[in-house]
């Protein structure tokens, strides 16, 4: 039976693999980037379970990790390299021998995952794949190694050049591939520090708390507003989460946490689309296209962006309690 | 109840707003919420090793890469280019919102970077956006070129994050797992990743109705402006 402690032990080995490519390209930073954060992926486990026992170091060296993590990502560099032309016209060629069977493999990798998790209900042996605790992700890895060997099939290539391009894909998103489990680390140490509780408390001496439609709209315009300043959802879901969603939407008037984190996620993107802060997607965009209002596309946005605000209100308001 | 711990979130907002890099942000405010709220040093390490080890699912969509990273070095982003052009004839309006509907159902499998601003927008739509306009008769001054453009960035945007959540493996859906999880709830990916589809819907039919009054307000040229 597969587990996911296997799984995180492949993702670990895999960024050995990709450490020891850049660092043999001469590529330092980023090698000692991937390599520094396979350990804790090779041992998560043992880590917690030190912990468990009592024994603290191991926890404490993996702090001392993550800040150093913190400090390589300030350092290094997202540098797109250069497509020259050769390799242009080979995936050109490529794209026109392959044709559509190309999208195959990549559709494998929801259709597996979803197929795998209905497997309870199939007959053995199938049905002893996957392990019981977190099955979404251990079908989700199953799916992702089904899919590389349907795309190895597809494509003729070799594993080794697969870990290539794998690598090649990890270095181009660099520092922002760590983003969201640095910022879900964030969450745990805010709970912990009592952030959450500080809000909430403030919350409560602004809004009405035993009203959940104040609640509910204070969430809802509170992920907005954060996404606006900062310029990113995911940053302002740990706060508006521990704030507000937690203690006063779920604790206190029973609302349903699925619901209220996708669609509080994507009350947050509503956000997104409104501020110059995601420069990636409403000012890089500007440029590219010579807009002479570098504001361009957030106005073409905003319309859909305040309609788009007010249903999700509307769906969490229908759905969630 | 002490509002010390608040710094962090301080740190969090000056730090985006200043745009330093966002990993050390988050690092540095962690430290600082913890500093703030009176854990000693080796007890606060230990936390954020700890919460750090106990998050490292939101890592999981790298096992996707090589799979990805391969299709693409054998022309994935040339092919949907090849389906893009394909909506060469259509009306600007029809094609705007064939792109919206195709970037969102990519996204949805995760397969948000075969298009893109630099990959598909430049290069593809805003052109094909243009021409279209100019074969209904749109009035081609500068200002209405550059509004057609700015509407087929917007398209790309809405499609792309309207379309993402609903695939499991996105950030976003184990971000919200992970936390929910450290909070004792346990949820599973997919129940997170299915309740993202009704706003999917509803973006779509929302910008898809914009593109169609835009695209009739240029027509008749009643700008403002």
């Amino acid at each position: 039976m597969i587990r996911i402690d296997h799984v995180y032990i492949v993702v670990g080995l895999f960024l050995v693999v990709a450490a020891f490519a850049n660092l043999r390209a001469g590529r330092r930073i980023p090698g000692l980037f991937w390599g520094v954060l396979a350990l804790p992926f090779l041992f998560g486990d043992a880590i917690l379970a030190a912990h468990e026992a009592g024994t603290e170091w191991p926890a404490q060296a993996t702090g001392a990790a993550v800040v150093l993590l913190g400090l390589l990502a300030a350092r290094s560099r997202l540098a797109s390299p250069a497509d020259d032309d050769a390799a242009v016209r080979a995936r050109r060629a490529e794209a026109d021998r392959i044709g559509n069977r190309l999208f195959l493999p990549a559709l494998a990798i929801p259709l597996v995952t979803v197929l795998l998790l209905g497997s309870s209900k199939l007959p053995a042996p199938l049905d002893a794949l996957v392990g019981e605790r977190q099955t979404t992700l251990v079908a989700l890895a199953v799916a992702c190694a089904v899919a590389m060997l349907f795309a190895l099939r597809t494509t003729r290539s070799t594993f080794p050049a697969a870990l290539g391009e794998g690598t090649r894909l990890l270095d181009s998103m660099s520092w922002a591939a760590l983003l969201p489990m640095l910022l879900a680390t964030l969450g745990s140490v805010f709970a912990a520090t009592g952030v959450g509780e500080a809000i909430a408390h403030l919350v409560g001496l602004v809004i009405p708390t035993d009203q959940r439609l104040a609640c509910l709209l204070a969430f809802a315009f509170g992920m907005v507003l954060f996404t606006v300043v900062m310029g990113n959802a995911f940053a302002a879901f740990p706060v508006m989460m521990a704030g507000i969603g937690l203690p006063l939407l779920i604790r206190q008037h029973g609302a349903d946490p699925a619901i209220l984190g996708a669609i509080g996620m994507l009350t947050g993107y509503c956000g997104t689309l409104l501020t110059p802060m995601a420069a990636n997607f409403n000012i890089v965009p500007a440029v590219l296209l010579e807009l002479p209002d570098q504001y361009g596309v957030i106005r073409a946005q905003v319309v859909t962006a305040l309609g788009l605000l007010a249903v999700n209100v509307a769906l969490m308001w229908l759905l969630v309690f | 109840m002490s509002y010390w711990p608040l710094l962090g979130v301080a740190v969090v907002i000056a730090g985006f707003v200043l745009r330093r890099n966002p990993a050390l942000v988050v690092v540095v405010a962690g430290l600082v919420s913890g500093i703030a709220a009176g854990v000693p040093v080796g007890d606060l390490l230990a936390l954020l090793g700890r919460s750090f080890v106990e998050n490292r699912a939101l890592l999981l969509f790298v096992l996707t890469l090589p799979a990805i990273g391969m299709l693409e070095r054998h022309g994935l982003r040339e092919r949907a280019q090849d389906w893009i052009a394909g909506f060469r004839r259509l009306t600007l309006a029809r094609l705007l919102i064939a792109y919206l509907g195709l970037r969102q159902v990519l996204s949805m499998l995760g397969l948000t970077n075969v298009a893109g601003h630099p990959q598909t927008v430049r290069p593809l739509l805003a052109p094909m956006a243009e021409a279209a306009a100019a074969r209904e008769g749109i009035d081609a001054d500068a200002g209405t070129r550059a509004e057609v453009r700015a509407l087929a960035a917007a398209t790309d945007n809405v499609g792309l994050f309207f379309g993402e959540d609903v695939f499991i493996a996105i950030g976003a859906v184990l971000l919200i797992q992970g936390f929910y999880a450290r909070a004792g709830i346990e949820l599973e990916p997919l129940e997170i990743a299915l309740w993202a589809l009704p706003t999917a819907i509803a973006a779509f039919a929302i910008h898809a109705l914009r593109i169609a009054w835009v695209s009739r307000r240029l027509r008749r040229k009643e700008r403002p402006r």
